[in-house]
């Protein structure tokens, strides 16, 4: 049925990850890709993110790291002149660059097609007006809303409609510039920030606390439709979905209700002329059947990709197959292999997603969750009980949490506010809220949250009571027990709560639960997710586990030819897509070696969550608990715990003493180098330099280790009361207010103080050893200097400006350190150098974040070698070197700072970019050019505001300002630089700081005014002080949409590239071209 | 925790499941049947087609949003579709005991004690669907801890359709067309879907001789258990075809209506019981979402000369549906009515009452 003129296809990626737009499409991509190859169609991929997997080998046939723009994405059908285009699997990115392609004329041009959904019903759901008017014309509610261009006209839209109105900006990812008003004031302030980013604002009356939710609608060409899924958020409307915890099916809906809002979604599916898949959201009135559409999705969305993995419907593989012009009758059920895919999936267990956090990152950012998407990951928790998946799902987020009750105490001084203006820790501040004798009821008042979940929760508030009224774990009848277990308790919450202090040690207190449910028979059983609830056999083993049922759908047969590969868990900061591609990379090393490969996560934004990609996926926590669970069904030969990131790691030892096999290197290596002192006594005994620390227990012995090693220093306390982990210190003025204020140091709260070393470089070394020997390498360094988080900083493959000296001295450090930890498998040892001066920072035994950017560079997998050393094969050292490369890759940090708001957008020694690129090219300057405008930097075309920091860091950016002033560019600058710059002979126009309001011109005012559209504001130093002088004029720069660069170094070398290479000159080529 | 009695299922077969109650506290007995539709518990338990069966639903969490009143609306239940639960316990594997819906008057655990029906949790009921996937449906029976023990019940040895059907000739909506609606078990949603497009329904026994009244259209319902069971709607049937006015069966009467035609019916493994089973307009390239409650279905190749398939099932290949090739006469195997399920095929009554 499909149509065979189609023999090559483009799909546009969705670029790096940022808030709002992350892992789900790598997912949908790789899907798509899949699709097409199965037809035998070729393949062209846009994607900068080299750290995905469908940039990877065996996906498309050619993949272009190149930014995702009109501009770019030209340029390759110019040159690959593909039959059709995919524009629905790479997010919003993906999409507004079709819709941008179409309207310049650039398909029509080179006679490009649109695959599934035609272009025109993609703007009738983007351009509110144009949707609501397309919805009127069938009798469908929308929500009313005025588009405005301008602030005058949002002030009457929002006096006519009566507040509190919300405002949102048109074409805009995941809420982007959207927010809740209450009053005009409110309003000038959003709506100027959301005209930054679109040219159209929406204002429209705002329905907080009706229910939210939504449908997931698929579409032949043939018009047969069907919802694959439904979806409640357990937060009722205000929230957007991407920050509210989400349940599949919805739960408080009727029959009646179900189907009304079913029939509603076809409706509008088949009106607008959606072909492949859409999102329909409805808000929905608590006491009626009343319901508005918030908006429809004209593509795979992060909430298709959840409905994927909740139900077993492979949404995007779907989708992409419609788009060739099959129906769905053609197609067949990819779990059952025998029935049809048209049919709507029945979900025997219930799924739970929440988001995950990081505002403790950033400073300055305000925690409430609203209108506007913050969270940078997600979970998704399987169950047969609301509460077993509830409490999956927040020991998964992995913030310390181990459940909904069992937590350390919140201090919350005003608990009614607190439920009323939800922050991140709105749910514990519900479990507060209840131990502290509120009622179901009031808690609904206060949250509008249906009360049907609250009942639920208070279940876990009682039975916790219960538990509690025991002194001896071996005292809780088993009835009891069951039950706990039943509503999700873990071992360690169970502990908790019978148990005073764990009766000294927790992790004995965990094994007593455990030998004692064991001794009753209470252990968990596996289900299979087979999309028809057991009506039909299932041919594909996606499976959770569960205490709610009796017996295992697997029958195990213990044969020991399974590797267990650990998952990395939610995408965080610091930790995302390119461990997934870590651990998709090792499943297939392990399948093609003759292995049975078994994955374990629980992040529905992966690859490697695709049931398909292996040949037991456990859709199931990473604790100890469930590892070890699961480890006693499966008795694998071994476990991978390296390709996974920090928290597979973390669990190295605790496998180790329930006798695990850990395939590669060992436990006890894995401690040496993560335990700060045996890994630092390690490098002494070697001869190895590190930067002097010392771990103290008082301000006078930080005092006096500061004589000696002089400031600044790097100081890390193990116990924060607020805000960053970790801080740079200039002075002691800044060290006592740090560690009085955020802080604590004591006896039981050591503080770790580092010297923190001026203008080094910072260098990476990723490699895979055997046996202790290394077998490949790369090193790459940093175009910041160090003090640039490593996850932040922009990195450059093979190094261009490293002494020969200096490779060679790290290659023998990183050979020494891999001979005394023995290590098997992949590693990665950061390095300062300083004239050749080599200290090293950290060391750990797993794949790090650069391994795929590396990999790829390099064109050898790491993963795929470490791997084979895992499972003891022999391994040649690849012939190939960095030396042989005869082009450079840059990757680039994606930062989300516009949808943090207030957070301080600068760079310091903790991580806060939420994604990254990879970008190939025949020198830096190429390859920094393609990776900055993939992460979202513009060439600037008329003004540049300067303000460069110390004295220092004015001289390093004393050549970019010549150079830019030769390119004819209006400069503008602060105080201190202008006079620099005026001393160096480069005309400038001083500006001022917002904190002299009477002098003109203002920085800021020029910043509104549009005349800048590059700023470069780079702090003296990381100080409190230095911080609050720049803020207004960052955070400006990024809430008005305006580039900004905060580092001297990587501001000068993307001066340079602009400034020197115009965008005609970049060279259009495929990485297998390379 | 809750203080609840145990609650034993115990299979024609010897297997046992142990659960707790949460429903009427006595033991029962009748065929063990599962549905995988994640809504509508309320419709399901009234649906007559559910009669002398225990209800397994798939989906694990039962009770969420209540009970919504017992309140009757132009002489037909509002929110039921009959005036009693008719299945004869329901099985799940958590109850929610506190529910929450605007519509809700009490609770499911409130209702099935009114009517005197067990409901039982904690059951692994996706191990026990499984069981009745491999084994096919069967007999079981409840025993709630300390209650009497009971025998087995095959529902299927009874007339369930004479059993379910309305007693007296009763008389729904007006119109200037008129539908005579043979009572084999009827849903209330098919009475609705009828009244509402405009005409006056003629509600009769399962064995009235409707042939004796004027109409316009016949229209079979749905009801449960064997088809063999209802041979006196079949002669009527067969005698309906004589007069030549428009017939639509759903269910049950599409069974009845291929039996008038000459076809048979056989039982299948475990039946169509759920609210995403897919079928397709033989022919075409139309497909639809339907919803199902049928434990016996059509052998398509015994269909007589003058008759086709209509519907197919897009899983199983078995049949959705028939028609006569050149008389106004078809029905469906699925239910056009939904309540619970999907509307999808709503369209039915259109094409039904544009035929009168």
């Amino acid at each position: 049925m499909s149509d065979k003129t189609i023999k090559k296809v483009l799909l546009l990626g969705s670029g790096a990850l940022k808030i709002g737009e992350a892992g789900e499409f790598d997912y949908s991509g790789s899907q798509a890709l899949k699709a097409m190859k199965e037809e035998g169609i070729e393949t062209i991929l846009i994607n900068p993110n080299i750290a995905t997997v469908q940039t990877s080998d065996g996906f498309a046939d050619h993949i272009y790291f190149l930014p995702v723009t009109p501009f770019f994405v030209e340029k390759v059908i110019e040159k690959e002149r593909p039959d059709g285009i995919l524009l629905a699997f790479g997010g919003q990115t993906a999409l507004n660059c079709g819709v941008a392609l179409y309207e310049s004329g650039v398909l029509e041009k080179y006679n490009v097609r649109v695959l599934g959904t035609p272009v025109r019903a993609i703007m009738d759901t983007e351009d509110r007006e144009l949707f609501v008017r397309k919805l009127d014309e069938i009798g469908v509610k929308t929500i009313k809303s005025e588009a405005v261009s301008n602030v005058d006209d949002a002030l009457r839209a929002a006096r006519e409609l009566g507040y509190p109105v919300i405002v949102r900006a048109a074409y805009a990812l995941g809420g982007l510039g959207s927010g809740f008003c209450d009053n005009e004031e409110e309003l000038v302030a959003l709506t100027e920030k959301a005209l930054s980013f679109s040219p159209q604002v929406l204002v429209e009356k705002s329905l907080k606390g009706w229910k939210e939710v939504e449908y997931e609608v698929v579409r032949d060409r043939f018009d047969n439709c069907i919802t694959v899924c439904n979806m409640e958020n357990f937060d009722p409307l205000g929230i957007h979905t991407g920050e509210s915890i989400v349940v599949a099916p919805s739960q408080t809906l009727s029959n009646e209700d179900y189907h009304y809002l079913r029939k509603l979604a076809i409706k509008i599916i088949r009106h607008v002329g959606i072909v492949g898949e859409c999102n329909v959201q409805y808000a929905f009135d608590p006491q009626s059947m009343d319901y508005r559409v918030i908006e429809v999705n004209a593509r795979l969305s992060r909430s298709s990709a959840l409905a994927s993995k909740a139900t077993g419907y492979p949404l995007a593989f779907v989708a992409a197959k419609l788009g060739l012009g099959y129906g769905l009758f053609d197609l067949k059920n990819s779990v059952t292999k025998e029935t049809s895919a048209f049919f709507e999936p029945a979900l025997d267990y219930i799924v739970v997603k929440i988001p995950r956090w990081d505002l403790g990152k950033f400073h300055g950012v305000r925690k409430e969750i609203g209108s506007s998407m913050k969270s940078v990951g997600e979970v998704m928790a399987i169950g047969r009980t609301f509460e077993e998946a509830i409490q999956k799902g927040l020991r998964m987020i992995g913030q310390g949490m181990h459940g909904f009750v069992g937590n350390r105490e919140l201090k919350i001084n005003d608990i009614d506010h607190a439920l009323s203006e939800p922050t991140d820790k709105r749910i514990f501040v519900i479990a507060k809220a209840m131990k502290s004798g509120y009622t179901v009821d009031k808690i609904h008042e206060l949250t509008k949250i249906d009360k049907w979940f609250l009942y639920k929760l208070q279940h876990l508030i009682d039975t916790e009571a219960e538990l509690e009224a025991f002194d001896e774990i071996e005292k809780v009848p088993a009835p009891l027990l069951r039950t706990a277990k039943e509503q999700g308790f873990s071992d360690f919450q169970i502990a908790r709560a019978v148990l005073d202090n764990f009766g000294g040690s927790a992790e004995m207190a965990n094994k007593r639960v455990r030998q004692y449910r064991k001794s009753l028979g209470i252990v968990p059983v596996v289900k299979q997710i087979d999309t028809l609830a057991a009506e039909y056999p299932a041919q594909t083993n996606y499976l959770y586990l569960t205490y709610n049922g009796s017996e295992n759908d697997v029958h195990y047969l213990h044969d020991h030819r399974s590797i267990v590969v650990l998952g990395s868990g939610a995408y965080r900061i610091g930790s995302s897509v390119e461990f997934d591609w870590c651990s998709v990379n090792a499943l297939m090393t392990v399948k093609k070696e003759g292995w049975r490969s078994v994955m374990i996560n629980y992040n529905p934004e992966t690859v490697s969550t695709d049931y398909d990609m292996c040949d037991r996926l456990y859709f199931d926590e990473l604790t100890f608990e469930r590892v070890m669970d699961i480890l006693d069904l499966e008795q694998p030969h071994g476990a991978i715990l390296s390709v996974g990131g920090q928290i597979p790691n973390n669990l190295a030892t605790r496998l180790d003493d329930e006798g695990v096999n850990i395939l590669g290197t060992t436990a006890r290596s894995i401690d040496n180098a993560e335990d700060r002192h045996k890994f630092s006594a390690m490098l002494d005994n070697l001869g190895i330099d590190q930067p002097r620390w010392r771990e103290l227990t008082s301000f006078d012995d930080i005092r006096e280790f500061i004589d000696e090693v002089g400031f600044p220093v790097l100081v890390r306390p193990s116990y924060v009361l607020s805000g960053a982990a970790m801080n740079v210190c200039s002075n002691d003025d800044e060290l006592e207010r740090f560690l009085r204020l955020a802080a604590n140091v004591s006896k039981q709260h050591p503080v770790v103080v580092t010297e923190f070393i001026q203008n080094a470089k910072e260098i990476e070394m990723d490699a895979v050893a055997a046996n202790g020997e290394i077998k490949a390498y790369a090193i790459s360094e940093h175009i910041e200097f160090a003090g640039v988080h490593s996850g932040d900083a922009t990195i450059q493959f093979p190094p261009q400006k490293l002494y020969v000296e200096t490779m060679r001295r790290i290659k023998k450090i990183s050979a020494q350190i891999a001979k005394a930890l023995n290590i098997t498998g992949p590693f990665n040892i950061q390095y300062l150098a300083k004239n050749n001066d080599i200290k090293v920072i950290e060391c750990n035994l797993r794949a790090s974040r650069s391994f795929p950017f590396v990999s790829k560079v390099l064109k050898i997998n790491f993963i795929d070698l470490a791997t084979k050393a895992m499972l003891g094969l022999n391994i040649e050292k690849p012939e190939k070197n960095a030396f042989d490369l005869d082009y450079v890759g840059i990757k680039a940090s994606q930062f989300s700072f516009s949808r943090l708001q207030g957070a301080d957008p600068v760079l310091g020694v903790d991580m806060s970019s939420t994604g990254e690129v990879g970008c190939i090219g025949v020198d830096t300057s190429e390859a920094i050019m393609k990776s900055m405008l993939s992460v979202g930097y513009r060439v600037p075309k008329k003004g540049i505001l300067l303000s460069t920091g110390s004295a220092r860091q004015k001289t390093d950016m004393l050549d970019a300002a010549h150079q830019l002033h030769n390119k004819g560019y209006v400069l503008y600058a602060t105080g201190g630089t202008h006079q620099f710059l005026a001393d160096n002979g480069i005309p400038a126009i001083r500006v001022y700081w917002p904190s002299q309001p009477e002098m003109q011109p203002q920085a800021l005012q020029m910043l509104h005014d549009k005349e800048i559209d590059l700023v470069v504001n780079i702090p003296k130093n990381l100080s409190t002080t230095e911080l609050s002088n720049g803020y207004k004029i960052r955070r400006a720069a990024i809430d008005l949409n305006i580039p900004l660069l905060t580092n001297a170094r990587l501001a000068s070398a993307f001066i340079r590239a602009f400034t020197t290479l115009s965008l005609n000159d970049i060279e259009i080529k495929p990485w297998d071209e390379y | 925790m809750r203080e609840t009695r145990r609650a034993t299922l115990i299979l024609e077969d010897g297997t046992t499941f142990e659960g707790k109650s949460f429903g009427y506290e006595a033991s029962t007995s009748g065929e063990v049947v599962f549905n995988t539709a994640m809504t509508g518990y309320p419709e399901s338990l009234t649906d007559p087609s559910y009669e002398g069966q225990i209800l397994v639903t798939t989906y694990p969490i039962l009770g969420n949003y209540g009970v919504p009143p017992r309140r009757e609306k132009d002489d037909v239940s509002e929110f039921y579709e009959s005036d009693h639960i008719h299945a004869k316990a329901i099985i799940a594997q958590d109850y929610s005991w506190e529910h929450s819906h605007w519509q809700a008057d009490r609770s499911l655990s409130q209702w099935l004690c009114e009517e005197k029906i067990p409901g039982i949790y904690g059951i692994d009921t996706r191990a026990l669907t499984k069981h009745l996937r491999e084994k096919g449906s069967m007999l079981g029976k409840i025993i709630i801890e300390g209650c009497e023990d009971v025998d087995f019940y095959n529902p299927n040895l009874e007339n369930l359709v004479g059993k379910t059907s309305c007693k007296e000739v009763e008389i729904h909506g007006d119109g200037e067309k008129t539908v005579v609606l043979v009572d084999c078990g009827t849903k209330h949603n098919i009475i609705r879907c009828l009244t509402r497009r405009g005409v006056k329904v003629v509600r009769v026994p399962w064995d009235y001789d409707f042939t004796q009244i004027p109409y316009d259209g016949l229209f079979i319902s749905n009801g449960p258990g064997n088809p063999d069971m209802a041979e006196a709607t079949v002669a009527n049937i067969r005698k309906a075809f004589e007069i030549g006015k428009p017939i639509c069966g759903i269910c049950m009467g599409n069974q009845l209506l291929a039996k008038a035609a000459g076809a048979k019916t056989y039982k299948l493994k475990y039946g169509h019981r759920s609210h995403n089973q897919p079928v397709r307009r033989v022919g075409t390239e139309t497909c639809y979402v339907t919803s199902q409650n049928h434990g016996y279905a059509v052998d398509s190749s015994t269909l007589d000369k003058d008759w086709e398939p209509l519907f197919i099932n897009m899983n199983d290949g078995t049949n959705e549906g028939i028609r006569h090739k050149s008389k106004p006469y078809f029905s469906a195997q699925f239910h056009p009515e939904a309540s619970s399920g999907p509307k999808d095929t709503e369209f039915l009554f259109d094409e039904f009452i544009a035929l009168l």
